[in-house]
């Protein structure tokens, strides 16, 4: 019964894929979205499932649908086969919910484009792929699930695949994310000649890694630990995959120059699915990593870094999806940060807020650019909001959830995480201490530039009227890649119109999300907030998304960093929320107060340029792989070597022939002397036996 | 009595005469010649041998020898004249067409 929800989406793929040319595309867009409301219903109709189960022996709900046996080869056994509970249940929620908005949403704004068909074919296909990965039962249905949504990410970033740029971005995806996937595979190679089983679930015949793992000692905090081969190594490795996947330092740089795609793939993918996959998988491996210290730390170091990192650069862009794309980075690196100081519910929380939020942002900045005639740079916006009153509104709804506004969705998840890195019961000493205050710094950058964002395209002088002709050279500076092809309509308002709304299938996805990105953090009030404000009553459901995943999730403790004493303070948890919002509040109020005044004011050129870091991977990564790759590989051994030793043999053959061929020059009279001088040999060999035996 | 060793090696010497001229002359008919020579150098060594050891089959198979000469002449010379018909020359060198 789970297959429904997995084959749902194949179907329209394949049938869009099919047939998908010769349909209107009015049709198109019925499939598409009918195999993905398919979905979502029987996801919810599974949920509700689920939550009507009775918890078995462990406390743990599960619903599994084994298609067939796919692999097994001695102890190794990969079954095709499909498991739903808390975890990978909250998450087929919110990825068909939103995919299915997203896909509402694509039918309006792609709509006129070519090969529309093709573009729903792929974005059911990436469906497909994900809910394949959110449902596996074991580590390799995940990593098919894996690749794939890595394949449908090439196929929609490049699907303008007449321009470069987007073909460029394609393949960086691709191949940054292969570097990671080899990590990743590594890592599952490791689990099982560790525990000779891939399945997250106890099955007649295999056991679950899990539960395995959950018998080993916890290793040493060391970085001898990363290299020897145990439960560190494997956790190191899928660390490895998730940064592919889920855009963090250092393989994070595919994600900017995937907002080449349009606008519905940058919301769906790089937003509010695929990119969480990397954070699903860890939380679901919460286990292992629980029992390797040095991976969880070097797993919220480096989540902090991208963290801050991205926030600075976001900064400085102007093209308004490369901020949100660096916001998304950044977004991933507080999930990371989580997972690494052991609260894996919070970050899976974070991972549900921001799906809501970002895909909001992502497609009212789609609403802007629709309305904008595809134009992308901020330079050449403002004023909107007396035009585009709905996406106003509800990307407004959006920034104030992500700057942790309070009482919207992202402040709950984000402070958790906050707190839970401060008082975290996995880092050493004091580095809880500061990466708290590096997350709450990255907190305010992240208001920051959301609320610049929001100033410079919705308030002030409308900049888009005087933008005609110098549009294309000013544009030209700020990634000239950036644009779609429809250069004929950049945008003026020269051209008569005003700015107008989009049309309904576009904004009551934005309203829907805006929605819950307002008020779905209540399901997961920290206890200490909850207690001191909410009635008793509500308890029960506010605390309800943590208390349901707890079954999955373990909080590893590791004895001796102070922080379970912290943990359990209420009052410090408190001051540390009051504290987030005031920090929120104030960025929010510095981004508007100086952007309102100089909306075109330029930021620091290193920051803007991304800190050069595309240029330094190119000098020092790709351009040294080009180089060997030429001079040594295909030069060298390609050309002198092999061909050198095929064309060598065919010459050797050559020669022997010719050498030959005067055997038989078509001289009789030689044939006859051959004749003769082989008789001469065999009667002189004879006698010479005779003579001497 | 002239001694057998003299009748060997003059049949040796008409042999390898008659050995060399295959190859050397051009004209077929020649190497015919040469041919017969080399069988009747082969019958002179068989009937010394016969006379010599007083041994009648020496010349019994002298006889078989040169019956079969008389029948492969007879043959070889019939192809000599389809080739001839062929190629209208009688030079060994021009049936050179088994040839690489």
């Amino acid at each position: 019964m789970l297959r429904v929800i997995v084959f749902a989406p194949l179907l329209g793929a394949i049938i869009l894929g099919l047939f998908g040319k010769r349909l209107s595309e009015r049709i198109i867009a019925l499939i598409a979205c009918s195999s993905i409301a398919v979905s979502t219903i029987a996801a919810f109709a599974a949920f509700a499932k689920l939550l009507a189960q009775q918890p078995d022996s462990a406390g743990v709900r599960r619903i599994s649908d084994t298609l067939f046996t796919w692999i097994q080869v001695g102890a190794f056994r990969a079954d095709f086969a499909f498991m739903l509970d808390p975890l990978s249940g909250v998450m087929i929620l919110f990825v068909t919910g939103v995919g299915l908005l997203i896909h509402i949403f694509a039918t309006a704004y792609m709509s006129g484009e070519d090969s529309y068909y093709r573009f729903f074919t792929y974005l059911n296909l990436f469906m497909f792929m994900m809910i394949t990965l959110v449902l596996a039962d074991n580590y390799l249905m995940m990593f098919v699930g894996w690749e794939g949504v890595g394949l449908c990410s090439y196929l929609l970033i490049g699907y303008y695949f007449l321009r470069d740029y987007a073909n460029d971005a394609a393949k960086k995806a691709f191949i940054v994310n292969r570097i990671g996937d080899f990590g990743f595979a590594l890592g599952v190679m490791l689990i099982f000649y560790h525990f000779n089983t891939i399945s997250f679930i106890d099955k007649t015949g295999i056991a679950s890694v899990f539960t395995l793992a959950a018998n080993k000692p916890i290793e040493d905090l060391a970085s001898t630990a990363l290299f020897a081969g145990g439960l560190t190594t494997i956790a190191i490795l899928l660390f490895i995959g998730a940064t592919g996947k889920s855009a963090q330092i250092p393989l994070y740089v595919w994600l900017p120059d995937a907002m080449a795609g349009p606008t519905p793939v940058s919301a769906l993918i790089h937003a509010a699915t695929m990119v969480t996959a990397g954070v699903y998988m860890i939380v679901r491996s919460n286990m292992i990593f629980g029992k390797a210290p040095m991976a969880l730390t070097i797993v919220a170091v480096v989540g902090a870094l991208t963290a801050f990192f991205a926030a600075t650069i976001g900064i400085a862009q102007w093209n308004i999806k490369k901020v949100l794309a660096y916001s998304t980075v950044s977004q991933l690196g507080y999930m990371f940060l989580a997972c690494g100081a052991g609260a894996f519910g919070p970050a899976f929380f974070h991972v549900v807020t921001h799906a809501f939020f970002k895909a909001l942002l992502f497609l009212g900045s789609g609403s802007v650019i629709h309305a904008m005639h595809h134009n992308e740079d901020m330079r050449t916006m403002g004023g909107l909001s007396k035009y585009l009153k709905i996406t106003f509104a509800t990307m407004g709804a959006g920034t104030l959830a992500i700057a942790g506004f309070p009482l919207l969705s992202g402040f709950f998840s984000k402070d958790e995480i906050l707190w839970k890195v401060r008082s975290s019961t996995v880092l050493p000493g004091s580095l809880g201490t500061i990466l708290w205050l590096l997350g709450l710094l990255t907190a305010a950058i992240t208001a920051i530039y959301m609320t610049r964002m929001m100033v410079i395209t919705f308030f002030g002088e409308e900049r888009f009227r005087n933008a005609h002709h110098d549009d294309h050279g000013h544009s030209g500076h700020d990634d000239h890649k950036a644009h779609d092809d429809k250069h004929g309509h950049d945008s003026h308002g020269g051209h008569g119109g005003n700015p107008h709304e989009s049309p309904l299938a576009m904004t009551i996805p934005l309203i829907v999300l805006a929605i819950l990105s307002v008020v779905g953090g209540f399901m997961g009030v920290p206890e200490g907030l909850a207690e001191k404000f909410l009635p008793h009553s509500l308890h029960h459901y506010t605390h309800s998304f943590y208390a349901f995943l707890q079954p999955v999730i373990s909080v590893p403790v590791i004895a001796g960093n102070g922080g379970e004493a912290l943990a359990k303070d209420h009052g410090a948890e408190l001051v540390s929320t009051i504290l987030s919002s005031i920090v929120a509040l104030v960025a929010i109020g510095i981004g508007y107060l100086v952007f309102r005044g100089k909306p075109l004011m330029q930021m620091p050129a290193f920051l803007e340029n991304k800190y050069f870091i595309d240029e330094i991977y190119d000098a020092v990564i790709v351009n040294p792989l080009k180089a060997i790759s030429t001079t040594g590989l295909w030069k060298f051994v390609d050309v002198v070597i092999i061909d050198g030793s095929v064309n060598g043999l065919a010459k050797l053959v050559n020669l022997t022939g010719s050498g030959l061929r005067y055997l038989q020059p078509g001289i009789t009279r030689l044939y006859a002397a051959f004749i003769f001088g082989g008789a001469v040999f065999v009667i002189g060999w004879f006698f010479y036996v005779v003579v001497n035996r | 009595m002239v001694p057998l060793s003299w009748y060997l090696a003059l049949s040796a010497v008409l042999f390898t005469i008659g050995a060399v001229g295959v190859f050397v002359k051009r004209n077929v008919i020649s190497i015919f010649m040469c041919i017969e020579l080399m069988l009747n150098a082969v019958n002179l060594t068989l009937i010394a041998f016969s006379s010599y050891y007083r041994e009648i089959s020496g010349q019994l198979f002298v006889f078989i020898v040169m019956t079969v000469a008389a029948a492969e002449a007879g043959v070889g010379l019939a192809l000599v004249i389809a080739v001839f018909r062929n190629r209208q020359s009688l030079d060994a060198d021009d049936a050179n067409l088994l040839k690489l």
